[in-house]
């Protein structure tokens, strides 16, 4: 049975990936080798010109950086806060973090995963890789959106606010540098994250000149946001993609199962990796509504994730009946299908802003909506010599035009590639090999 | 066959044991008599369609949910407290080689179950590719320290799958202690392939008593080591439900292929 587990672990693996190959049961595309088209004859050869196929498939094994497999990353876990945690999320009460360290004083970068990612998801563990590589003590920490950030170290409960996030961070590091200061060696700190976590680390390193406790000397934001209500409306779009709307999502899985059967059957190894995953995308090849979908319900996951997580810990009666108590033991039933049901722009209108109007009443949504922004603090960018931008033209969690903020705003401080749609290049040699090299000179 | 019956007690122990977490509510705790439940701001009759049928309803039927709840806790405190450390302390004494000749021997165990319900479900091509993994592994390979037979196709089939195949549902959802996700009819083709496996091994070999149980915790800790899956480490308030739907999924496949 515990190989079945195993099997498990691959389908949740599988599971998003192969969601795209819904609907060509029906309508077989003989588009054959478009979805993999040849490698391109520029420089930048990252081989996915589809902004969707990048951001679903990533950086294939043969185009991405050589990367130690093996480095001493350790898990460990610390106290944030001295609080109680809601009975039903009794096993988050600790923050769930990694280090690698280097023999030697050796400078230290803090990474900061993405929207609804954990610290030892693939994107952290690969960038850790490349630093420890390149002679940095690495710190992982979990997006402050993840179930066990919000649970441990989150103050309010209440994620996604840019200034608040940065403070919960930042004590985050704070903590663990206390714990490690003691074993190791450390001559200078840097910052980077992806995503929602290269929002984040702009924000963290703002609040650093303030602070003044780890002084980053560098700091680098991958594929960030810019204004965090414009992606936040894109990814909940995204999911219209499902023929009928997300209410099909039952049927639209049940398809899915249906496709990964087929091509489950076909595969005569059990050795269901990366090339399995690839010849599933050839032999079906998706179009980009299918592909949007699977972006679209990916995301979906994490703010059903993450509003539920908080709504049981402010008790706030967004989705659970404020007098309705849940136990260790309690179903989450029908309150997982209202979650489900539920987008970001929902969790900002009828919960995050309603938080921020509590405490400041004369606040407007216009307002609030602005203030999640890099705008915000576009000054301090425009000037922050030590903040650098890694980003691509066709980012799917920009609106058309807003990749220009960066080049307007950072200057030769923002390296734009031509493609890779969000963070699809991030494991791309070209990719890591400017990622360490910005805090390497 | 003296050793099954050796086995018994324990496993009637552990059947005590289990029945002792049985009969949690799933329900959340409800306000005091003549307080009525205050809306949310999302209320399920308001966000949900009334015809969507979800997947919970359609694809699983989980009764026992109460006491699968309370087993899947225990299982997060086994593996916290037992397993895994085992697993790491097996990890750290043990030369990588050798880890992976142990794994590649009970893997050529696991052929044999592979084997027999191959042929119980009259799959040629599965009795041609096994059979010839397990005469090569066996004999080249060192009695299944080395995969020589790398290159033969592996499926790995056991009894609750041979049972699917022949039409049996799955009977409702169970969560095994220690081994985790199955169901009823799933727990039954353990039971059976463990049996069948125990058999063969009384007859053919000659253990003593602490070999056998060497080997078994063996097992147990090679298998462990090879399952990156951690409870309560998905990130996702709602893993219970997310396992429970993946797994059915998973062996609805499994039976299928």
């Amino acid at each position: 049975m515990l190989s079945v587990r195993k099997g498990l672990h691959t389908v949740l693996l599988l599971f998003l990936v192969v969601i795209a190959l819904i609907g060509c049961s029906t309508t077989p595309k003989p588009k054959g080798a478009e979805a993999f088209p040849p490698v391109s004859s520029e420089s930048y050869d990252y081989p996915f010109d589809n902004a969707y196929l990048a951001t679903v498939l990533g950086t294939p094994e043969k185009y991405r950086a050589e990367l130690p497999k093996e480095i001493p990353l350790k898990k460990s876990k610390i106290k944030i806060f001295d609080r109680d945690v809601p009975d039903a999320l009794w096993y988050d009460q600790e923050l769930r973090y990694s280090y690698a360290l280097q023999k030697q004083a050796a400078p230290l970068v803090f990474l900061i995963a993405g929207t609804g990612a954990s610290y030892d998801g693939g994107k952290n563990t690969n960038m850790a890789r490349a630093f420890y590589k390149a002679g940095f003590h690495v710190v992982s920490i979990s997006s402050p959106t993840y179930m066990n950030f919000i649970v441990s170290s989150s103050k309010s409960g209440v994620p996604g606010d840019a200034f608040e996030d940065a403070e919960d961070i930042y004590r985050v590091m704070e903590t663990i540098w206390g714990k490690l200061k003691k074993k190791i060696e450390v001559t200078d700190f840097y910052v980077t994250g992806y995503s929602l976590g290269g929002f984040n680390t702009a924000f963290v390193t703002y609040l650093d000149e303030k602070r003044q406790v780890f002084n980053f000397r560098k700091a680098l934001l991958i594929n960030p946001p810019v204004r965090l209500y414009s992606s936040i409306s894109l990814l909940d779009r995204m999911l219209e993609n499902i023929p009928g709307g997300v209410d099909n999502f039952p049927l639209f899985y049940n398809k899915l199962v249906a496709e990964i059967g087929r091509v489950y059957k076909r595969a005569d190894q059990l050795n269901m990796g990366e090339e399995f995953i690839y010849q599933a995308f050839k032999a079906v090849n998706p179009d980009n509504e299918e592909l949007a979908a699977l972006i679209g319900v990916s995301f979906r996951i994490s703010s059903a994730n993450m509003a539920f997580t908080s709504d049981l810990m402010t008790d706030a009666g967004y989705i659970k009946p404020k007098n309705m108590h849940f136990t260790k033991n309690t179903s989450a039933g029908i309150f997982g299908h209202v979650a489900n049901s539920l987008g970001f722009t929902d969790y900002f209108h009828a919960y995050f802003y309603p938080y921020h109007k509590a405490q400041d009443p004369g606040l407007s949504r216009a307002e609030l909506i602005d203030r999640m922004s890099l705008s915000t603090i576009e000054d301090y960018l425009r000037t922050a010599e030590k903040i650098e931008v890694m980003h691509n033209q066709n980012d799917l969690i920009l609106e058309p035009g807003e990749i220009d903020f960066f080049p307007r705003v950072f200057g030769d401080r923002a390296k734009i590639y031509p493609r890779g749609g969000h963070c699809g290049n991030m494991d791309y040699r070209d990719n890591v090999a400017h990622m360490v090299n910005v805090f390497r000179h | 066959m003296s050793t099954a019956n050796q086995k018994r007690p324990a496993t009637l122990m552990l059947l005590i044991a289990v029945l002792a977490f049985g009969g949690c509510s799933t329900k959340p705790v409800m306000p005091p008599d003549g307080e009525a439940v205050i809306p949310p701001d999302f209320p399920a009759d308001r966000v949900l369609g009334k015809d969507v049928k979800y997947l919970s309803d359609t694809l699983i039927s989980d009764p026992l949910e109460g006491f699968n709840r309370s087993i899947y806790r225990f299982n997060y405190r086994f593996d916290k407290y037992v397993f895994l450390p085992a697993v790491r302390g097996y990890q750290a004494v043990t030369p990588d080689v050798v880890e992976t000749g142990i794994h590649n021997f009970f893997r050529n165990i696991q052929d044999v179950t592979t084997l027999i319900n191959s042929i119980l479900q009259l799959d040629f091509d599965k009795t041609m590719h096994t059979t010839t993994r397990l005469m090569v592994n066996s004999t080249i390979g060192l009695a299944g320290f080395i995969n020589v037979a790398r290159d033969v196709p592996r499926s790995d089939e056991d009894f609750g799958q041979t049972l699917g195949h022949w039409g049996v549902g799955t009977g409702p959802f169970l969560m095994l202690p220690v081994l985790g996700p199955s169901n009823v009819r799933d727990g039954i083709g353990t039971g059976v392939d463990w049996y069948a496996l125990s058999e063969i091994r009384d007859r053919t070999t000659d253990l003593e008593t602490w070999q056998e149980l060497t080997w078994d915790i063996l097992k147990a800790v090679d298998l462990r080591a090879h399952v990156a899956f951690r409870y309560y480490e998905t990130g996702s308030p709602f893993e219970y439900e997310w396992v429970r739907l993946l797994y059915t999924t998973k062996r609805k496949l499994d039976v299928e292929r």
